[in-house]
């Protein structure tokens, strides 16, 4: 696995963005974690990570065009990079390694 | 809708966010408040707006406070540094050659310049600077004026009576003189001046002990720092009582700094004692120990400070006629038509030469030929610079080909070459600083000052940084043009040759470097042939084993002539005599004298030599004519001996035998002396009368040892026999010959800085050449190479390669030739005894240039020629 670990939050906006595909910009993708997840997500916190994320190559955005909402301001979409799918591939293996090394009576006793 | 949007949050994050994010996360904010607004309703979502706003004030989201933007070009600045780094490291034997140059050009002018800077600085920190003046007189002799800083007890006092109100302050002051200062056993000689009640104030002394108001000339004494520290050790000083020559009894009412080093009385200020010990105690027209105090007697120093909305123009206009009006007729100097003013303290130091009633200057000369100097050396230097930046541009065609292939504008590149020279002009400047640092100690030794580097001074570094960024521009405005002008075509097809026309400047700037030198090494000359020819001069009498011992105390004076016997009676001791002032330096002169053919309009003015019988004897002058002195002959007591000069002045033909009057006394001339050196060493032969003086005349003893004895052995015979006779006065003596050595201190000082410059200026010149001949030497490495092939010698190549820079040099040569006579003859124009210019001194000068060059080019030259040809041949 590369340098870089990704803390649970960038995991999951990296995921969000996965999912959105071509609609992931701020509103969206905060919308989409709180109706999946149901955690409140202000934008503070998510542009943070947005931000800190396309630095390290995870991500790339472009403007969109204007439309009338939004006080005629375009959106940002941001896409996921070949880098950023590697290594949310490789978190996924590693977790999927994790899960399936556990022994099946660790979840019975419980 | 939007009017709900809250104005003041929206406000504020456009102001923090950073402008790249600014759009989309504003219209974020936006959307999420639209949308709010219809679900939640207007209050809410302005709160959650505000809150929004607040939670996105952070790090990562906030403009950066530098800038957002590369607005600079710091990146490609960065490369020039690098490439110009990497092309210094590359070429070891041109950076060093560049930077030493520099680096010494930079170190000459910086010492030169922190001389300037100390002798402008001098007396500026007197509280009173713009007011405070001397005042001085003009005197008509014989149709010309002579200007003098001496005046009489009288004046002061007069100006303190009736012109108070032009004058703040108004000191008479003796000329400094050294003094015996006994406390109980501990007894010192110091220099130090009498001056009367106001002095404290006009110097404005910064008290350590005691109040400066409290000195009232009569039985206070104020002591420098250094004089306190000497008598007192770390004690207290104020309230001691000190005797000073043996004589009055004075109270230490104060101690005070010592006078800085640019102090126009420093080091002759070592006590402030009471005027009265040398003018009070006796009758209004003469003092208890017989000095004459009438306006005719020039022998003290009248400093004042002037009033408020005074000008120097109108207390000068005031006080003109003051003396000339209250001078009574007969007494000396009454008919020389004095003239007195006031003389700024800002021009005592630089300005201190007067002809003929017209301030000519000083030693503000110096200060220009030393600054011209400087800056001629610093030029040579820059000259350097352009020359081997110039010479390598060819190596560097094809970087400025590519550089201007991908887009560099012309301006660019000279940018890139100011960058370069702005390394090397830096590291120069640094390497300058330290040498100058390191240098500074034995240049004070040379100039006796003591001058430091001021590190922590703002002026001083900006100076430093102004002068980093001119010497810069100058040294390198020319390369940077010339090798930005490159044609990238040109360039990049390895066509491109610099023809004849490039190199003619640098062959310019060569022969500029060396007639700066020729013609400093040809000033260096003159100067020390000067000196030489002084010194050669016939003194007319004999300084080995001659000693000075002062006068100081009155027993000395009394027991003169049992100590005097007794010495002579030792065989260490050839001969003892007396008189007013040192052989070395006969100074007083007087007025009033007449003589049988004397040309009534003639004001005489005559040095007068008063001394005891056998003066002559002890000195060891030549009778030219008539006879010496003799005890044995009572009538010599009215006898007078002139010297060669004083004859030719008063134009006597049989001088042996003629009556002088003198002040209504009628002298016998007896014998004519040969000239001695009396005076000033470049100063032509003062006039001068020896008389027998009378006891209290007497202020010296000469001692001449017996030749072939050991001067140590023979001065504690002296010593012991003085400290027998007189028990209160400590035993000092001086030797004649370091008098003597006086003279030519000032001018050997300015010779030994000269020379040192000349030679800097020389090695620096040589650096170039040095560069300029490898460089010529690489360039012509494979013409080299077929003309050994063809069988050309190893002479001849060197010839070949010295030729031209014989033919720059003695080009050179032929233009510093009327330089350096017209300069000198003017500098010799100010000596009244001076050589005169003699053509060797050319001759010296250019074949020592030639031989400087042939050495520095030959070293190149005869290495090229030396190399295997099939190696320069077989290269790419």
């Amino acid at each position: 696995m590369g340098k870089y670990h990704l803390g649970e939050f960038e995991e999951l906006v990296l995921l969000t963005v996965a999912i959105l595909k071509d609609e992931a910009y701020g509103i969206a993708i905060i919308d989409e974690m709180e109706s999946r997840l149901k955690r409140s997500v202000s934008i503070g916190a998510l542009q943070t990570v947005l931000r800190r994320l396309e630095k390290k190559g995870f991500l790339s955005s472009e403007f969109g065009e204007a439309t009338k909402v939004r006080g005629g301001k375009r959106k940002r979409y941001f896409s996921l990079t070949a880098y950023g799918k590697k290594v949310l591939t490789e978190t996924k293996e590693q977790r999927m390694g994790l899960w399936s090394a556990i022994p099946e009576f660790a979840f019975s006793k419980i | 809708m939007k009017n709900f949007l809250p104005k003041l949050p929206l406000r504020f994050f456009r102001w923090y966010c950073h402008p790249d994010y600014l759009e989309d996360l504003e219209g974020d904010l936006l959307e999420r408040f639209e949308v709010n607004t219809i679900e939640n309703g207007a209050w809410s979502a302005r709160w959650k707006f505000i809150k929004d706003v607040i939670r996105l004030f952070k790090p990562e989201i906030i403009r950066p406070i530098d800038g957002y933007k590369n607005l600079n070009n710091y990146g490609m600045i960065k490369n020039y540094v690098k490439i110009g780094w990497r092309n210094l490291l590359k070429h070891k034997v041109y950076s060093a050659l560049n930077i030493g140059g520099l680096a010494i050009g930079i170190t000459v002018a910086l010492l030169i310049s922190l001389w300037v800077v100390d002798e402008f600085s001098f007396d500026k920190h007197y509280k009173n600077y713009d007011k405070m003046a001397a005042v001085l007189q003009h005197n008509t002799m014989n149709g010309e004026k002579g200007t003098w800083s001496s005046q009489s007890y009288q004046l002061g006092r007069e100006l303190k009576a009736n012109y108070s109100n032009y004058f703040d302050h108004i000191v008479t002051s003796s000329f400094p003189s050294e003094a015996i200062l006994a406390l109980n056993e501990t007894k010192i000689h110091i220099t130090g001046c009498y001056m009367d009640e106001q002095a404290p104030e006009f110097l404005s002394l910064n008290m350590l002990e005691g109040d400066r108001t409290s000195f009232d000339n009569a039985t206070s004494v104020l002591l420098s720092s250094t004089t306190a520290k000497m008598l007192f050790g770390d004690n207290i000083a104020l309230d001691k009582i000190l005797k000073i020559d043996n004589g009055r009894e004075l109270k230490v009412i104060g101690v005070y700094e010592d006078r800085p080093s640019t102090d126009s009385f420093h080091g002759e200020l070592g006590f402030i004692a009471p005027l009265d010990i040398l003018s009070g105690g006796g009758t209004d027209m003469y003092s208890a120990g017989g000095t004459y105090l009438g306006w005719g007697n020039n022998w003290l120093q009248v400093l004042v400070t002037l009033a408020d909305n005074i000008s120097f123009d109108q207390a000068s206009e005031a006080i003109k006629d003051v003396k000339a009006n209250s001078i009574i007729e007969g007494d000396f100097g009454a008919n020389f038509k004095p003239e007195l003013f006031a003389f700024p303290i800002s021009q005592w130091r630089l300005y201190s030469h007067f002809e003929n009633g017209v301030n000519i200057g000083g030693r503000i000369a110096y200060v220009w030929q030393f600054g011209t100097i400087g800056i001629f050396v610093l030029l040579l230097a820059c000259i350097n610079f352009m020359n081997l930046s110039t010479a390598r541009a060819q190596k560097r065609a094809k970087e400025v080909g590519i550089r201007k292939a991908i887009g560099s504008k012309r301006a660019q590149l000279a940018g890139q070459f100011f960058t370069e020279s702005f390394i090397v002009v830096s590291i120069a400047f640094i390497t300058g600083l330290l040498l100058t640092n390191l240098s500074l100690s034995w240049f004070n030794s040379i100039t006796e000052k003591s001058i430091d580097i001021q590190w922590s001074s703002m002026p001083f570094w900006i100076a430093i940084t102004a002068a980093i960024i001119f010497i810069t521009l100058v040294s390198s405005s020319y390369p940077a043009l010339f090798l930005s002008g490159f044609k990238p075509i040109k360039a990049l097809k390895g066509t491109f040759k610099l023809g004849k026309s490039a190199s003619f400047p640098r062959q310019v700037l060569v022969v500029a470097q060396f007639t700066v030198s020729i013609t400093l090494i040809i000033g260096t000359t003159v100067i020390y042939q000067q000196i030489q020819y002084a010194k050669d001069r016939p003194i007319g009498y004999s300084l080995d084993g001659l000693i000075n011992i002062p006068i100081k105390t009155s027993e000395v004076r009394k027991n003169f002539e049992r100590f005097r016997n007794e010495l002579k009676a030792n065989n260490l001791i050839a001969e003892v005599s007396s008189s007013e002032t040192s052989v070395t330096n006969i100074w007083p002169s007087d007025g009033g004298y007449e003589w049988e053919g004397k040309d009534p309009n003639m004001e005489p003015h005559i040095y007068r030599g008063a001394v005891s019988h056998d003066f002559g004897k002890t000195v060891g002058w030549k009778i030219i004519a008539g006879r010496d002195f003799d005890e044995a002959v009572i009538s010599d007591s009215s006898a007078m001996i002139l010297n060669q000069a004083a004859v030719d002045y008063m134009g006597l033909e049989n001088p042996v035998g003629q009556i002088v009057t003198f002040y209504g006394d009628d002298y016998k001339v007896i014998g004519v002396a040969e000239d001695m050196l009396s005076q000033a060493a470049y100063s032509s032969t003062n006039q001068t009368a020896f008389i027998i003086a009378p006891e209290q005349r007497l202020k010296l003893i000469h001692v001449r040892l017996a030749p072939q004895v050991s001067v140590g052995q023979a001065l504690e015979q002296v010593e012991s026999i003085f400290i027998k006779h007189n028990t209160e006065t400590p035993f000092e003596y001086v030797f004649a010959d370091d008098e003597f050595a006086e003279k030519y201190e000032f001018e050997e000082q300015v010779a030994n800085l000269v020379g040192v410059f000349t030679g800097l200026a020389i090695f620096i010149s040589c650096l170039g050449l040095f560069g300029l001949a490898s460089f010529m030497a690489e360039q012509r490495a494979k013409e080299i190479g077929i003309r050994k092939v063809i069988g050309a010698s190893v002479y001849s190549l060197w010839k070949l390669l010295s030729k031209d820079f014989i033919v720059l040099v003695v080009l050179a040569a032929i233009i510093s030739m009327p330089l350096g006579y017209y300069f000198m003859n003017d500098w010799l124009n100010d000596y009244e005894y001076r050589t005169e210019i003699s053509w060797w001194i050319f001759a010296l000068a250019i074949t020592g240039a030639l031989v400087v060059t042939l050495t520095t080019v030959s070293y190149q030259s005869v290495k090229a020629a030396l190399v295997n040809p099939v190696k320069s041949l077989k290269a790419e």
